[in-house]
């Protein structure tokens, strides 16, 4: 029988992204709901490869499409090719994991398939053989289902560390088919990649520990003579904060975050932002140091399972949303609490 | 340079959003210009001062919208254009984004497009790519940085901000950019340039204007709108003497409830 639903595997250079496994076992769950095998879509480099573990960890059977102008992701390309491998395949599912490559892909993919996408989605069920998406909209102020009832294939963009991830089955096998690749002109060209610092990354970890305009507040530490700017002070001020900060993510093998009023501040670049206008993050734990919790900030991080927030001002609203809280200064708490943690763990 | 930027207009990420009666409300908080598209709007402005032309703001939207289209003009846009019909109602990115490109179209011949990266209401973050698809332009997505505009040759290149670090694309004109808060810093509106706004006629244009003849329909339905389930949490505030007691006893909870 034929393959009616279909997960996209998004990868690097071959390396799966966590969120492309974790959807397959979504995609999983919706194909046998609908009776279909589960067919995998991998295009680029090491698609093979990719292919293999895309079986071993669920699905039947894999399309792979690997070509000199599939080298480097361009969404223009990948759209081609997978709209085409949709389209004759007669898809009525299909499942790619919300990354910063796949949401484009993605909206290609439904002009040429004139077909609807349901970003970020936490949760869908399957109703008279048509998917039930939810997904939050407002930053996550409200929740909204969504539904294609007409189009397809419904296209839907699954939040990472939101689905459990597949135990691989090496035993696992399936067929793995070449699509066709043939793109023809593509007109943007990737001259060059600078990979970040090599910290784990703020959507994937499991653990965050972020820092806000309170890491500045530390009026004992004197900053060198050279600096005369007041404001250049408070960052470097800040800085010093962001370094315990860091430590104690680093003890906990976690990822820093920011808040908005520190970003703007100029403590740290805007990649570290976590909130409505930065990153939405949910990890296992989320230590807040000196964060206020601005509401847009509690948008970005309010699903995290476990939330502790740090801060010396005992009204602070980031209280309201806290598993646990500590009253006091983040320079004394926080390197104590690396130190304790530490030896506790191990490290 | 012909330069075109899109702009929503959309509740301040400030607001308290509730659903009340299935309908979808932000009680008095105002409606602004999407913050991302500020960033857009910017960002083109910028293009302009360097390389000459002009930049049109457009929008899709109620009569309303005009007051976000009179920001981008307040900032210092040459021109704004509202689509608006009454044909269309609850339109998904399928339907915006054929509508932005037949707008973009009527414009004549536009050598860029600026969006931000998405809208703080619905956060889709589809139209800016479908917009491309549909004109056959290159989409540079969650650009943080232009790095090279060659108004002579027609190429543009962009940094562009992916999970695993920064990718520099070089496209031809025309082509969409979509941006991200890192590329630049939004000017706050003069006084001179919000007086001005206030006069600009903004001309409106209906789906015919466009050259759409049947309204397009949107492929997706929301039957449901709700508020997310509230986390109920007791704070439990960690006592002890001192910072290092708080720590102690902080690591301690978290070791015994399996936080970590």
């Amino acid at each position: 029988m034929a393959a009616k639903v279909f997960v996209y595997l998004d990868h690097f250079n071959g390396q799966i992204l966590p969120a492309s496994l974790e959807t397959i076992g979504a995609a999983k769950t919706a194909a046998a709901a609908l009776g279909s095998p589960l067919a995998a879509l991998v295009v680029g480099p090491e698609a093979q490869s990719v292919a293999i573990q895309a079986i071993q960890h669920g699905a039947d059977e894999a399309w792979v499409a690997d070509a000199a102008e599939l080298k480097d992701f361009r969404a223009e390309a990948y759209a081609t090719v997978v709209s085409k491998a949709l389209k004759d395949a007669g898809a009525e599912v299909f499942m790619l994991p919300a990354t910063s490559r796949t949401r484009e892909l993605a909206a290609m993919v439904a002009v040429d398939l004139a077909t609807g996408v349901a970003p970020d989605v936490v949760a869908f069920e399957v109703k008279d053989g048509k998917l039930l998406a939810t997904r939050p909209v407002y930053a996550g102020k409200l929740m909204t289902k969504v539904m294609m009832p007409q189009a397809l294939p419904q296209i839907l963009l699954i939040r990472g560390r939101v689905f459990p991830r597949p135990e691989p089955d090496a035993a696992r096998s399936g067929p793995v088919n070449k699509l066709d690749a043939a793109v023809g002109t593509v007109k943007s060209e990737v001259l060059g990649y600078k990979p970040s610092d090599g910290g784990v990354s703020l959507t994937d970890a499991g653990v965050i520990v972020s820092g806000g305009r309170g890491v500045s507040n530390n009026p004992s530490l004197t900053p060198p003579a050279e600096i005369t700017d007041e404001r250049e002070k408070e960052i470097w001020r800040a800085q010093k904060g962001f370094e315990l900060v860091r430590q104690l993510a680093a003890v906990l093998g976690g990822a820093v975050g920011a808040s908005r009023a520190a970003v703007d501040a100029g403590y740290v670049p805007y990649s570290f932002q976590v909130g409505q206008t930065g990153k939405v993050v949910s990890p296992d734990l989320y230590i807040a140091c000196g964060v206020s919790g601005a509401i847009q900030h509690l948008a970005g991080m309010r699903t995290s399972k476990t939330i502790v927030a740090i801060n010396k001002d005992s009204e602070a609203p980031i209280f309201k949303v806290a598993r646990f809280g500590v009253v006091g200064d983040l320079y004394e708490v926080l390197p104590a609490l690396a130190k304790e943690l530490g030896s506790r763990l191990g490290k | 340079m012909n330069i075109v930027v899109c702009v929503k207009q959309t509740p301040d990420t400030a607001a308290t959003v509730t659903v009340q009666d299935g309908k979808v409300s932000w009680g008095d908080a105002p409606l602004v210009i999407n913050p991302w598209d500020e960033f857009a709007v910017e960002q083109a402005l910028r293009t302009k001062e360097a390389h000459g032309g002009k930049v049109t703001a457009l929008s899709l939207g109620p009569e309303a919208a005009k007051e976000a289209l009179k920001h981008a003009l307040a900032m210092g846009c040459d021109e704004a254009v509202l689509v608006s019909d009454p044909a269309i109602s609850a339109p998904d990115s399928l339907v915006v984004s054929t509508v932005l490109a037949a707008a973009i179209a009527k414009l004549g011949e536009v050598d860029l497009v600026f969006f931000g990266r998405q809208a703080v209401d619905s956060d889709t973050g589809l139209t800016g790519a479908q917009v491309a698809r549909r004109l056959g332009w290159p989409s540079l997505s969650l650009a943080a940085a232009v790095t090279a505009l060659d108004p002579g040759a027609k190429t543009i290149t962009v940094a562009r901000m992916l999970d695993e670090g920064r990718q520099e694309v070089k496209a031809p004109l025309p082509a969409v950019v979509s941006v991200t808060k890192e590329i630049c810093e939004p000017r706050y509106p003069s006084f001179m340039g919000i007086r001005k706004a206030s006069k600009a006629p903004i001309p409106v244009w209906s789906l015919a204007e466009i050259g759409i003849s049947a309204a397009p329909q949107s492929v997706l339905t929301w039957p449901e709108v709700f508020a997310p389930p509230k986390i109920e949490t007791q704070c439990e505030i960690v006592a002890g003497d001192s910072a290092v007691a708080k720590a102690a006893a902080l690591a301690a909870r978290l070791i015994e409830e399996k936080v970590i």
